[in-house]
């Protein structure tokens, strides 16, 4: 270890501070531990969450098996009702507990608004409350490899000092909670950059396993040139083609294949035409970002055409992630945990995307889960003086001779296998082949070369891209049928034989394998309790 | 991209530099924030709603950086605008935060735009 490492040691280390870190911290600290939440940008404007308007999954008791079995049918088969069961519980009983630092707004008769939050606040908030029970937040730290302890467990993470000239830190940690998000393949879904499938590659460095990662087909509509893949207004749109005549597009939210299809033709307009003036006027103080392009720019939406496009969101409004193998959100390996969308959202969401609603579920509930068992383990195990040895491969530690590896010709690479719509959108065995070889070839180099001299974070985030996108690829392959949102052109049909769930892993050979088990979904009656403020 | 840091307007405080998750920024000599890494911005508009002094200013291409002026933006009375309608700071009586009406607003949609 170089002698300026910064070394630091805690209970819980929570790797991630968009939501699910956050609630992963604050869960831990509610539990007894002593916890560092380390994020590579700053906890309270990371994530895709900070720049959104999550709504949680919000059931009350007496329609939730209605809630569940609508979702069970919609899911195509792969989610499991016990454990969207334990998920809206645990949503519908933590989330007020935020009400000291969030201030849950009343409508109008008077009934306190629960299930939406505003990205920003609800960050903020978050950060706030994890900082009163005492969580250490280490912003511009990114983490770039777990760390193993000589008995086979999880003991900790290593990383930079981004605001520090790089300088290299170390923490031991008697657990982990990988909360690192998920990936969009580096496309323009706002908020996204940082989420770069870090937790994925570093949990398979671990030893931990994939799932869902073939329902990465999910794209979302924004201004052309713009970020802003804000949809409530989209509600209201009406399309037009560049000639001014009306598109046969649907209104949404699922209208994102009609909308490739015609942006395959050509240029795609649109406007809120159908906005009511009163939503017009609320639209400012409901969504506050989605305006500021279209003022910027000097386009009025209601009346002006303007141009627009679709983003990729991968396996952010996708589904797939680290394969949970039971109800403490543990990865199968001793000592590390997975939370929000770096965990497979398969259990709640099936194949389609749990974005909106399930996925801010999950990101709550998985966050409690995954920290309360970290806590467990951590407390259970005490301090530890056991010798570490660092897990980073792929950018960090090659398997052949080091050499200079361009990090940028590796993210574009990837880009282009996971957002054109003929690729990612409507699939074909011949076009996913043609990507598996492109992905296989940036991931043997970066995995067999990638040493970063300086910027090993840049390489690392560009190793976890090309791992995630060649999982991604392989689980599509394997998956010889349409299904949720993967849909194959060739293969159109749903077949009920592969009505399950697919584990994808593999540093050197990529693997694909039908997952045979469903995780015991965890139980409400087991909860502790869980706050111990009002 | 982040565009503009407005000198006259910057405290010098600090704040976009610690908030901005893409590390965008550098602090300078005199401590006021200069951006050292646009490419690396991700468009979020967060430094913007951190920054209580609106001395930052955000174009909405994400693709590529735009030529600004800065006089004109001002004169636009764009600077502070998504501060304002978070209901930030001074903002907080005037702006409430009204996102709890998404729920209505999408079925108001639905009746809106049903065949």
């Amino acid at each position: 270890m170089p002698e300026d490492r910064i070394a630091l040691q805690t209970d819980v280390l929570v790797i991630g501070g968009g939501m699910a870190g956050a609630w992963a911290a604050i869960a831990a600290a509610r539990a007894g531990a002593a916890v560092i939440l380390v994020d590579k940008g700053y906890c309270g404007t990371s994530g895709v969450t900070a720049t959104a308007g999550p709504g949680h999954w919000w059931v009350a008791p007496d329609a939730r098996p209605q809630a569940i079995a609508a979702r069970s049918l919609a899911g195509a088969g792969l989610g499991d009702a016990q454990w969207m069961a334990a998920v809206i519980d645990l949503t519908w009983r933590v989330l007020p507990t935020l009400a000291s630092h969030y201030d849950f707004p009343r409508d109008e008769a008077g009934a306190l608004q629960y299930r939406g939050l505003r990205g920003p606040e609800y960050l903020a908030a978050l950060r706030r409350l994890a900082l009163d029970l005492g969580v250490r937040v280490l912003d511009h730290w990114p983490a770039l490899e777990l760390l193993r302890a000589s008995d086979g467990a999880i003991a900790g993470a290593r990383g930079l000092q981004r605001q520090r000239g790089n300088a290299p830190w170390q923490i031991r940690a008697g657990a982990v909670v990988l909360a690192t998000g998920g990936t969009s393949f580096r496309s323009h879904l706002l908020g996204a950059h940082n989420n770069t499938g870090d937790g994925y590659l570093m949990g398979a460095e671990a030893g931990a396993t994939l799932s869902g990662m073939e329902f990465t087909a999910a794209y979302t509509v924004a201004p052309l040139r713009s970020n802003m893949t804000r949809t409530m207004s989209y509600a209201y749109a009406s399309y037009t083609d560049a000639g001014g005549r009306a598109l046969d597009i649907p209104a949404g939210p699922d209208n994102s294949r009609a909308l490739a299809r015609a942006l395959l033709q050509g240029p795609v307009f649109c406007r809120f035409d159908r906005m009511p003036e009163q939503v017009r006027q609320w639209l400012p103080t409901i969504s506050p970002n989605v305006m500021l392009p279209f003022d910027r720019w000097g386009i009025d939406p209601w009346r002006d055409r303007f141009e627009v496009t679709l983003h990729t969101d991968g396996t952010i409004r996708g589904t797939g992630g680290l394969r949970v193998t039971g109800a403490d959100c543990g990865v199968g390996v001793p000592g590390l945990y997975a939370a929000g969308d770096a965990a497979t959202r398969e259990l709640v969401t099936g194949a389609i995307s749990g974005g909106g609603a399930q996925n801010s579920a999950w990101a709550l509930s998985s966050a409690h889960w995954a920290a309360r068992a970290a806590a467990d383990f951590a407390l259970r195990r005490g301090p530890s003086a056991l010798a570490l040895q660092p897990l980073g491969q792929a950018g960090l530690r090659p398997a052949k001779n080091a050499r200079a590896v361009d990090a940028r010709q590796a993210i574009a690479i990837v880009q282009a296998q996971m957002h054109p719509y003929e690729r990612n959108l409507f699939r074909t065995g011949a076009g996913l082949r043609a990507s598996a070889q492109a992905l296989e070839s940036a991931w043997t180099e970066l995995r067999d070369h990638g040493h970063a001299a300086s910027d090993a974070l840049r390489l690392r985030e560009a190793a976890a891209l090309t791992a995630s996108a060649r999982w991604s690829v392989a689980a599509a392959l394997q998956r010889q049928e349409s299904r949720g949102m993967h849909q194959r052109e060739d293969l159109p049909a749903s077949d009920a034989r592969q009505a399950r769930r697919l584990q994808v892993g593999g540093l050197e050979r990529a693997w694909v394998s039908p997952d045979m088990q469903t995780p015991a979904a965890p139980t409400t009656t087991q909860d502790q309790p869980l706050a111990s403020h009002p | 991209m982040i565009e503009l840091v407005l000198a006259d307007a910057c405290t010098a405080c600090g704040t976009c530099i610690t908030a901005c998750p893409a590390n965008v920024f550098d602090a300078g000599a005199d401590g006021r924030p200069h951006i050292a890494r646009q490419d690396d911005c991700q468009t979020c508009y967060m430094c913007e709603l951190y920054c209580g002094a609106d001395a930052l200013f955000v174009a909405p291409d994400c693709t590529g950086p735009t030529p600004l002026d800065a006089e004109q933006v001002r004169a636009a009375g764009l600077l502070g605008q998504f501060r304002r309608d978070s209901g930030w700071g001074e903002f907080a009586a005037s702006h409430p935060n009204q996102h709890w009406r998404m729920d209505q607003v999408f079925r108001m949609a639905r009746d809106a735009c049903a065949p």
